[in-house]
């Protein structure tokens, strides 16, 4: 159980000496995103996010990407390798705070990130993972 | 190039500067003249004065071009004194129901006054001398003409422009139908540039209103076509990202044949037939009810009526 009794915080440097937080909220991990993700922090996360699931018993992980200006093939393809993952340890992921130009941005890039459950912002995300189960099944 | 024009204006210099003389010697005859002319006529109704006025101002900018050589170029310094003038002028005819072939000849008919006060001047009136300077009035009268159109094409050009910003701006709003629900009702074509005006104001609208639900209307919209869908689908998965559930309603029958006979997959899209029932989808998701009321005493209820 080295999630619940573990550091709080789990962090992914990458050798950049900046840190992606991983914070456990009951049984929700959340993740904020600021700025650019570079190619090591991303795969650090991957794997912590992995990991602290694997670890205890989180059933949802939230990732904010409020704070991010762009997000481009890479970080798409990175957030649905996330949810892959997490969805094979039976944890719901959840994209949550995307703005509307970067909404724009991918959809004309035609990165419309299948797969994966949305969001307004936190506070809507960690509704549809503790919420109405009813809500967290959105398909049309 | 530059040589060319220098040397053409120098070869017409003589006929240019005694038109230009003869422009400033009777400018106030000609002005007289155009007064009584349909253009100057029917846009200065009040006054005639004012008619002369506006003619005594034409004549010197005419003046000006001849003087300086440029008698077929409409960007020639001097007409810029008059090009505000002239473009009120053609626009209030315009507003009258003339249309720009009107104008044009109306235009036109200011030629001939001038050519025959021109010829007034000389002894010889088909003189080598005589024709030349008419032919030189003529070519500067033919450029006021096209400086005229041009002014009113470009004022067209100007309105056109503004209307087509009002119009996106006018047709795309986004309403609040419920709490969570957000709607764009489409009316008109769907085009590249405004779906990008749609797309931008419903996502907007999706972080203002905090919409679980956006809903699509397309009633208004009179086809849709393989490009339209495709506009559809991209707005849809711009809200879904967003977090909010898109759903299209108002899909007319022979909208929907049309879909389906063009091979369109609007699979991953949720449809409806109307706006009524894309926002009952939206409430019962969000588990509201919308149900008539129900009082205990039926003569109460009958009472109410």
């Amino acid at each position: 159980m080295t999630g619940a009794a573990g550091p709080p915080l789990a962090g992914a440097t990458g050798g950049y000496g900046f840190t992606v937080p991983v914070l456990r909220l009951g049984d929700v991990l959340l993740v904020t995103l600021q700025g650019e993700l570079h190619d090591g922090m991303a795969e650090q996360l991957q794997h912590d996010i992995t990991s602290r699931i694997a670890g205890s018993r989180v059933t949802g992980v939230v990732i904010d990407i409020s704070g991010v200006d762009i997000v481009d093939s890479f970080l798409g393809r990175v957030l649905a390798e996330i949810a892959a993952g997490a969805g094979l340890l039976a944890a719901r992921t959840v994209l949550a705070g995307m703005r509307p130009a970067v909404a724009i941005t991918l959809v004309e890039l035609g990165l419309t990130l299948p797969g994966l459950r949305t969001a307004l912002d936190v506070e809507r995300a960690m509704e549809l993972l503790t919420g109405d189960p009813r809500d967290g099944e959105r398909s049309p | 190039m530059h040589v060319s024009v220098s040397e053409e204006t120098a070869e017409q210099q003589p006929a240019a500067h005694q038109v230009s003389a003869f422009l400033e010697r009777r400018r106030e005859q000609i002005a007289q003249r155009w007064a009584d002319a349909a253009l100057f006529r029917t846009v200065f109704t009040v006054s005639r004065d004012e008619a002369v006025e506006a003619g005594r101002a034409v004549a010197a900018a005419l003046a000006a071009v001849a003087a300086s050589g440029r008698l077929e170029d409409i960007r020639a310094a001097g007409f810029e004194a008059v090009r505000d003038q002239l473009g009120r002028m053609a626009a209030s005819r315009a507003r009258t129901g003339t249309d720009p072939d009107g104008v044009a000849r109306e235009v036109a008919a200011l030629r001939e006054p001038a050519t025959e006060l021109l010829r007034a001047e000389f002894d010889d009136p088909n003189g080598r001398e005589a024709l030349e300077c008419v032919v030189a009035l003529t070519a500067l009268m033919g450029t006021l003409r096209l400086v005229v159109m041009e002014t009113t094409v470009s004022a067209g050009e100007e309105v056109i422009a503004r209307q087509r910003e009002q119009l996106h701006e006018v047709a795309t709003p986004v309403i609040k139908l419920w709490e969570s629900t957000v709607a764009v009702p489409l009316i008109g074509t769907l085009d590249s540039a405004r779906s990008q005006v749609v797309m931008e104001s419903l996502l907007d609208a999706i972080v203002a209103e905090r919409a679980r639900f956006a809903i699509l209307d397309i009633t208004g919209v009179p086809t849709v076509d393989s490009l339209v869908a495709q506009h559809l689908m991209k707005t849809v998965a711009a809200a879904r990202l967003m977090g909010a559930e898109c759903i299209v309603s108002g899909i007319r029958p022979a909208i929907a044949q049309t879909i389906v006979h063009l091979g369109i997959d609007l699979g991953s899209v949720l449809t409806r037939a109307s706006l009524a029932d894309a926002l009952a989808y939206a409430l019962s998701r969000q588990g509201v009810e919308i149900a008539p009321l129900r009082t205990a005493d039926p003569a109460a209820d009958a009472g109410v009526r």
